[in-house]
């Protein structure tokens, strides 16, 4: 054969560069900081205008429900735990890919976590944010959330320590301070910078305040990169722990379809599989708006599809299994159960939910679609809209076809429900937006760390 | 600002590229300086060898704060729900530890977590400290961005400006400088007697303190809050369009009787009780029980426990006759009940609103036993 016939040869020993076209460190820093030093464009004025109307349709939505009452949402005895239950669930799902993205990948050494991480980690902060707020409207009277909380009232009765609603409180609040606390960790140097950057007078008083006078010393990173993965280390079984306990709200009753001992991975899963879709929903957006091309480079997307399918295929292995455990055990009614979810009121969710979640995913396995931007992001809404179906399909049919025929009751949402959800979107992707012109939505000093001939070579010289 | 004199806080070096920072700090070790340090955009691999810092012990500080929230979430659900108001829930023993497992451990990660983020920059970093002399330099500036630096502080032992100078310039440093400050950054010039300060301490513990009055005091009063207070049902002795004759309550039907209302018919007619009146109780074992304790609650105080007029009262309330006088042991059990419904001649109160019926006739079967057994024979006699 003839030299030249192989083609190009491909040296799979060596990486790829995590950074396309080998920018220099300023030219990272430059690009980063772009959103926050340019006036915005008008894009981004249309889209803060889309999301404004959204949170506008909420905020009215909410109004009408604190005045009237909940009794404005279609909720009703059986399903009580309609829509915002389901949204609970939802945004604290999407909140799980932010840590697993900066912490689990951040102690498996995957350093293409670098250009997504703190992208993902705001992320967790704002969906936590959305999800918290729904326990506390479907309270009717929020001001009483007070009670969850172990405090000594005049009533002298303290909180239910069995209770996994309990647990849930616990649970989310802690994942918020530690999320929230690795956040702003990772953002001390990048908030530094900006201060050394910026000349707006203002800008530098809020940078100085936030970067607390981080001084990038040496003696300082060697701390700073232990508590890191300190930190990386806390959150990580932290993750698994807080959708497994947000898993047995429902486990622990023993409602038919709740009643399993799948849930907790399964949930787990589900959050990685719905966080992953909504990361790269917003990954793909901010690297077109701010064009950041260079650094979310198409093999994170790539790797990040890779992981959407392998969770992908979790939640199928659950799909599965749900209905096999109920066939086996030989009740009839979570057999009943499962043959409602398929055919019953419901039926369109369920299969539009296993479409996404499980078929639509299986085009991962081809590369040409994991490298094309514009059906990737056609496929993370689809998984964002199955997601949010599948807690939907699995709170509302559990409750209305329960063990008494006699409560059977089925359920319909109003605009209501739906103009909080709207909102919720809205408050959401709001505060994404304000994120992206107001802190680097990339983290610089990792970026640089990950640029070519960024560290010593140590040719010659012995290493310790 | 220039209030103080200038002095010499170091002086600094910038370096191209990351190679020579990790020699030059090589060399900075070799040559003996303690008081300097390394500055770099991001942490460089191989610098903490060449610097030769001591390994970090942060993690001592997790350890502890994590299992000291362990325990306290533990010692806390144990004493609340066994200890302070025990609360058997699920029939579930009061200490269910397996239960505590999951909020153990998410108290051991926030304990670890926060404790671990404080300590490392109030206590390891000394943070926040926006007036170090090497704040607002063209160093700082370049090492946020891309430069490489190494500082010396003027307070080494080795230093010498004119020596360690040419020492840095040598290493191949792109630009070596002096830094000055000036000596107010050292002392701060503000205190906690600031009037300033003072003032604005006051304007915001008026302006919280409003907020908690207008908010818990004033806004849940009104709608929708108040929608405890303010409910879509009447209350007695209100007016209502909705009926004829314009009143909210309702008489009772004719004919009927409402539940634990039955009608006495013979209130303030002594003469009548005693004639028409009979116990309808059985003096079974729990009737006598539910005597005991009503008569303990009720009666003992001024009938003491015996019914013998040991009053518990002191004399502050007319001591009333034993009740194993004659009069009293022959009287019929209508006395009684009349006695304990309406009371006695103004001397004992009616105890119709704390009794109930039944229970007054309990009492009466507690009284007759107590009669008995002080008077043996004559009670079944009188009867």
């Amino acid at each position: 054969m003839s030299e030249g016939s192989y083609g190009e040869v491909i040296d799979y020993t060596k990486a790829p560069p995590l950074l396309e076209g080998n920018p220099t460190l300023s030219k990272i820093d430059e690009s980063i900081a772009a959103p926050m030093e340019k006036f915005p464009s008008k894009k981004y004025f249309m889209a803060l205008s889309v999301t404004l109307t959204m949170l506008l349709i909420g905020a009215v939505a909410l109004g009408y429900t604190l005045y009237y009452g909940i009794g404005m949402w279609g909720n009703n005895i059986p399903v009580g735990w309609a829509f915002d239950i389901t949204n609970f669930v939802f945004w604290i799902g999407i909140g799980h890919a932010g840590t697993l993205i900066s912490a689990v990948l951040f102690l498996f050494r995957q350093r293409w976590r670098t250009a997504i991480a703190r992208f993902a980690e705001a992320m967790t902060i704002f969906a936590v944010m959305c999800a918290g707020l729904f326990p506390l409207i479907h309270l009717g009277r929020p001001w009483y959330a007070a009670f969850v909380f172990p405090i000594p009232t005049q009533h002298g009765v303290w909180i239910n320590w069995n209770s996994p609603l309990i647990w849930d409180v616990f649970a989310v609040s802690t994942y918020f301070t530690v999320s929230l606390m690795f956040w702003y960790i990772g953002l001390i140097p990048d908030l530094a910078t900006m201060r050394d950057r910026t000349t707006n007078w203002f800008k530098k008083k809020v940078y100085s305040i936030l970067s607390m006078g981080w001084r990038f010393s040496n003696r300082h990173w060697q701390q700073y990169e232990k508590v890191y993965v300190i930190l990386a280390g806390l959150a990580t079984p932290l993750v698994l722990s807080v959708h497994s306990i947000v898993s047995f709200d429902f486990a622990v009753s023993i409602l038919p379809g709740w009643h399993t001992t799948i849930f907790p991975p399964y949930f787990v899963a589900g959050a990685i599989f719905s966080g992953f879709g909504m990361v790269m929903t917003g990954l793909i957006i901010v690297r077109k708006v701010f064009n950041l091309e260079y650094i979310i480079t198409t093999d994170h997307l790539e790797k990040m599809a890779k992981v959407t399918l392998l969770v992908s295929m979790m939640v199928a292995y659950a799909y599965l299994m749900e209905p096999f455990i109920a066939w086996y055990s030989g009740d009839p009614v979570d057999w009943y159960l499962v043959l409602m979810r398929a055919t019953g009121h419901y039926a369109v969710g369920f299969w539009i939910m296993v479409t996404c979640n499980v078929f639509i995913p299986q085009l991962f396995w081809f590369k040409k679609i994991r490298r094309n931007v514009a059906v990737l992001f056609v496929i993370s809404l689809l998984i964002n809209v199955g997601m949010w179906l599948e807690r939907y399909i699995i709170i509302v049919t559990s409750l209305y076809r329960d063990f008494l025929p006699s409560s059977w009751h089925i359920y319909v949402p109003t605009i209501y429900d739906f103009g909080v959800l709207i909102g919720s979107f809205g408050l959401f992707f709001t505060l994404v937006l304000l994120f992206a012109r107001s802190l680097p939505v990339i983290s610089m000093s990792e970026v640089k760390g990950v640029a070519e001939s960024a560290h010593p070579t140590h040719i010659g010289v012995e290493h310790e | 600002m220039s209030s103080g004199i200038r002095r010499l806080y170091g002086i600094t070096a910038l370096f191209d590229n990351p190679e020579k920072l990790l020699n030059a700090a090589r060399a900075v070790v070799k040559e003996g300086y303690k008081d300097y340090d390394s500055y770099s955009p991001y942490p460089i691999h191989g610098l903490d060898a060449a610097m030769k810092l001591k390994r970090s012990y942060i993690g001592v500080v997790t350890l502890v704060a994590g299992l000291t929230g362990a325990t306290l979430l533990v010692i806390f659900a144990w004493w609340t729900n066994s200890v302070d108001y025990p609360l058997v829930i699920g029939g579930k023993p009061l200490f269910a530890w397996p239960s505590y497992v999951p909020l153990t451990f998410e108290m051991t990660v926030l304990f670890g977590a926060v404790s671990t983020v404080t300590a490392l920059l109030a206590v390891w970093l000394g943070l926040p400290r926006n007036s170090h002399p090497l704040h607002e330099t063209e160093f700082m500036k370049k090492v946020a961005d891309d430069g490489f630096g190494i500082a010396i502080e003027s307070k080494d032992k080795k230093f010498d400006e004119k020596q360690t100078k040419e020492f840095l310039e040598n290493l191949g440093a792109e630009k070596v400088e002096l830094v000055y400050y000036e000596a107010r950054e050292l002392t701060l010039g503000e205190t906690v007697l600031d009037p300033k300060f003072i003032t604005a301490i006051v304007v915001v513990a008026l302006l919280s303190s409003a907020a908690t009055y207008l908010g818990l005091n004033q806004m849940l009063l009104i709608r929708p809050w108040s929608s405890l207070n303010v409910q879509a049902k009447v209350l007695p002795e209100t007016k209502s369009a909705f009926y004829p004759d314009g009143f909210a309550m309702r008489p009772p039907v004719k004919g009927t009787v409402a539940r634990g209302q039955m009608p006495y018919r013979y209130a303030n007619d002594l003469a009548g009780a005693e004639k028409y009146m009979q116990n309808p109780l059985l003096p079974t074992k729990h009737v006598m029980e539910v005597g005991k304790r009503d008569f303990n609650t009720y009666c003992s105080p001024c009938h003491g426990y015996f019914a013998d007029a040991d009053s518990r009262l002191q004399g502050q309330f007319p001591v009333p006759p034993s009740l194993h006088i004659d009069s009293l042991v022959t009287a019929p059990d209508g006395l009684y009940y009349e006695v304990i419904t309406n009371g006695y001649q103004g001397v004992m109160p009616s105890y119709a609103r704390q009794i109930p019926r039944d229970e007054r006739w309990a009492i009466i079967w507690y009284i007759r036993a107590l009669q008995q057994a002080q008077n043996p024979g004559e009670v079944a006699e009188a009867k």
